[in-house]
């Protein structure tokens, strides 16, 4: 088992984790205090929820990058329909949710019924919805937030020798909580395994009797569920609601998707891939900004890392089929080729 | 009671495909427990009987599908399964993201809910065992060479329940070893009871565990026959409706001039010390196992993989061992890969630019442009003098036939005009009718004076239209045989030693 972990690319990844967090640790002495963890932890939020959305749907073997825009929609609704409704933070919650599933099952539908490629259509659909929000909110920030928003869903876990309390927050929960579920859908659930599939041998999926539509329509759901509460991750966060400000974030999601091992071509990725993979780059960023580097800087470094991450990948990939290829040919007939190996 | 059981009964089956008719009027039994060979060439009607067979195509109405005594209107593919048909589609429709046990035991993720990952690998190790296979149930599938994927299909169609197992082009990428282990597996399915359906246009090696072949043509039936004294060759001649006939050659200008010349040619894990000559006109045939080395030494000829040492001389003239495929063009060697799909043609593209693709520079004006009126006349001379059938010059390479697709390959390549033309492999893939015409291409380029070096592990291949045989084993040379003077034991014996 252990031995097995140790050829995966998750390990490797682990390992990079763990360099980074004992150089950081040396470097500055704050990085292991428990406030930059419970800070490091709260900032990934967003970002991690809609990572572990997305990995579902890289899995199924498409693509959507609209969640943002999605994440948007399903924010400014939500906190609209809070501040005029005088609801609680439980239905504002589902609001975002079923607006989030909405859009992104939406996406499904259009790619299954148009036979266009996921990364057309969410292109597509990214615009379509910023833009709508756009013109109808005229770009304007939400000023009546409800009461409760305030400090929601946070407790007090300890202080430290200060005085200072430490929180636990609804980001943090729902960072855990987003990808506990998306572990036990992919791994524990027929439907996940079916979507393993699609993204694996689609033409097969079909012929076993697995229903591409119902499955896509699931993961693309699923990515605009956690789009949903990622979006109150990050109102609550930076308590203001504009509807311009998430958008363009979706292609650092991608990255640490990506980095953590999951695969454009559908089939690849674990959740605990995608953990190290948001780790990785929300490390680093923390970490940059604890030494004092420039923030244009660690973008810099953050891009050669998603190069280095992804070609490592690649290598690996392309060893494993050179192996199955010299498999393929009979070892008997071919000593020369075996003397090689 | 007296009549012995029958598994599956098609009645007056018939499809249409818009004003096409793919099936006329097909019946067809298959018993429990029986190997049934259904043979035809590309375009026969095969696949769609299949496709009718598996429910994923109904039939017309007034056709009759009985499995079990039972009618089955209306069959979808979940049914077709759930009675215990099972089809093994040439690509295997395998996971290769997932683990054997899971391959084996998907149908089990069909309940939706929680998985229930002992029934998983209990249900895979159970296939397993009944047929007593040993494969690792944690490995990856994309991690399996292809003749143990075959393996994990057929176990997946086990732990499927299966009655009737169809297997599409089982042998087409196997080597006969492996082919040798799937026929003993079949015999284990019909000692079960399980009935085998292959379908192939290619039946030499599975004719020998069959019990009865079905022959279609042009979407009919030409009949069932036993499979005891079906030869080969009366096999070749009902599926194509025609009787062919090859006589072994023998080469007149042994005084030509030496087109291509090797010395102790080596190339480190690949072959040694190889030496052959090809003079004008002559077609020399090398085989060999897949992994011999045929071809490395190819493409090294041609420049793709260089050799460490030895010698290449064309025409007279010395070729550096490092040459550049350019070079191989420039001094006149022409090379037509084994595998047509991956790296001869460009698939959605037009057949007039794969025609074109390798004389562009010279079709060229001096500015670089290519002249139309000169690209339709190179295109519509080679179309007519190989015989391509296609519907315009402008449809796409994808929408040709195997046969077709191979001869737009050897069209582009004989368009630079090469001394030397290297094919590998040729026809693999290719149906009967369609390779009769590439072998009378060949013969025709020889006749008017160009060398060929036919690369193939077909031993009749060799034997029926080569001049001169070279056997390769192990990366090198082991003899040379004069088709007049060997058999197909000879050969296949030195093949194989």
């Amino acid at each position: 088992m252990l031995k097995q972990f140790r050829g995966t690319h998750e390990f490797r990844l682990l390992l990079a984790v763990v360099g980074l967090v004992i150089f950081l640790a040396v470097a500055s002495p704050r990085f292991l205090s428990i406030q930059n963890i419970l800070d490091l932890l709260t900032s990934t939020a967003f970002v991690g929820m809609l990572a572990a959305g997305l990995l579902v749907v890289l899995v199924a073997g498409s693509i959507d990058i609209s969640f943002t825009a999605v994440a948007s929609v399903a924010q400014y609704l939500a906190i609209l329909a809070a501040g005029h409704m005088g609801i609680g933070w439980f239905p504002t919650l589902l609001i975002a949710s079923i607006v989030g599933i909405s859009l992104g099952m939406l996406n499904a539908l259009l790619v299954h019924m148009l036979r266009l490629s996921g990364i057309i259509v969410s292109i597509a659909m990214l615009n379509v919805y910023f833009g709508l929000l756009m013109f109808l909110s005229d770009g304007q920030q939400i000023f009546s937030l409800p009461d409760w928003f305030a400090d929601a869903l946070s407790w007090v876990i300890g202080t430290s020798a200060r005085g200072d309390p430490y929180i636990l927050n609804g980001q943090i929960i729902g960072l855990v909580l987003s990808f506990v579920l998306t572990w036990l859908l992919l791994n524990a659930t027929g439907i996940g395994r079916q979507i393993r599939a699609l993204g694996g041998n689609p033409e097969a999926a079909k012929r076993v009797g697995f229903r591409p539509l119902r499955l896509n329509l699931i993961a693309f759901g699923y990515l605009g569920f956690t789009a949903g509460l990622a979006s109150l991750a990050q109102a609550q966060l930076a308590q203001s609601v504009a509807p311009n400000v998430l958008v363009g974030r979706e292609l650092s999601v991608l990255a640490a998707v990506v980095l953590g091992g999951a695969s454009l071509s559908g089939g690849q990725g674990t959740v605990l891939g995608t953990i190290l993979g948001v780790a990785v780059l929300a490390i680093m960023q923390n970490g940059l900004i604890l030494l004092g580097i420039s923030s244009y800087w660690s973008q810099c470094f953050i891009g050669f890392i998603i190069i280095a991450g992804v070609s490592a990948i690649g290598l690996e990939r392309r060893r494993q089929r050179r192996r199955t290829r010299r498999n393929t040919d009979d070892p008997e007939a071919t000593p020369l080729a075996g003397g090689l190996a | 009671m007296s009549e012995p059981p029958v598994l599956l009964k098609l009645v007056g089956i018939t499809k249409q495909f818009g004003g096409v008719r793919a099936l006329s009027s097909i019946d067809l039994e298959i018993l429990p427990g029986e190997v049934h060979c259904l043979a035809g060439e590309n375009g026969s009607g095969k696949s769609t009987l299949i496709k009718i067979i598996s429910g994923v195509q109904p039939p017309e109405p007034g056709g009759q599908i009985i499995i079990n005594g039972q009618p089955c209107f209306n069959l979808t593919p979940a049914e077709s399964i759930q009675k215990g048909i099972q089809v093994i589609y040439q690509d295997l429709s395998l996971f290769p993201n997932m683990t054997v046990a899971e391959n084996i035991g998907i149908a089990q993720h069909l309940h939706g809910g929680v998985v229930r990952w002992n029934a998983v690998r209990q249900s895979a190790a159970a296939a397993l065992q009944q047929l007593g296979i040993n494969l690792d149930l944690d490995a990856y599938v994309s991690a399996l060479p292809i003749a143990q994927r075959q393996l994990v299909a057929i176990c997946r169609a086990m732990a499927a329940e299966a009655k009737l197992v169809i297997m599409d082009e089982p042998t087409a990428s196997l080597t006969r070893h492996e082919v040798d282990a799937l026929l003993s597996l079949t015999r284990e399915l019909k000692r079960r009871g399980i009935a085998v359906v292959f379908v192939s246009h290619r039946l030499d090696e599975v004719m020998e565990v069959s019990d009865r072949v079905t022959v279609l043509r042009n979407g009919e039936k030409l009949g069932t026959f036993d499979a005891d004294g079906m030869t080969d060759h009366m096999l070749g001649e009902l599926m194509i409706g025609r009787s062919i006939h090859y006589e072994k050659q023998s080469f007149e200008g042994v005084e030509s001039p030496v087109v291509l010349s090797v010395e102790n040619l080596s190339r480190q894990g690949d072959f040694e010390a190889v030496s052959l000559s090809v003079r004008r006109g002559e077609i020399l045939g090398l085989t060999g196992r897949l992994g011999s080395g045929r071809t490395e030494l190819a493409l090294s000829l041609f420049g793709m993989n260089p050799a460490d040492t030895g010698r290449i001389t064309m025409e007279g003239q010395n070729l550096a061992l490092r040459h550049t495929t350019q070079n191989a063009i420039s001094v006149g060697i022409a090379y037509v890969s084994e595998d047509r799909l991956s790296l001869g043609l460009a698939m959605r593209h037009s057949i007039t630019d794969n025609l074109l693709l390798s004389t562009l520079e010279d079709l060229s004006s001096r500015a670089g442009l290519v002249q139309p009126s000169a690209r339709e006349e190179r295109v519509r001379y080679w179309i007519e003098r190989l015989g391509i059938k296609v519907g315009g010059p402008e449809h796409a390479v994808g929408t040709l036939s195997g046969g077709n697709q191979q001869r737009v390959v050897l069209a582009k390549w004989l368009a630079t005009e090469p001394s030397l033309l290297i094919l590998d492999s040729p026809t693999v893939g290719v149906d009967i009718g369609a390779k009769d015409g590439i072998y009378l291409a060949i013969r025709k380029l020889a006749a008017a004076g160009m060398a060929v070096l036919l690369i193939s592990d077909e031993i009749p291949e060799v034997l029926y239209h080569t001049h001169r045989i070279l056997v390769m084993r192990h990366g090198r040379l082991g003899g040379e045989y004069l088709p007049s003077a060997s058999t197909e034991a000879d050969l296949r014996e030195a093949v194989d030693a």
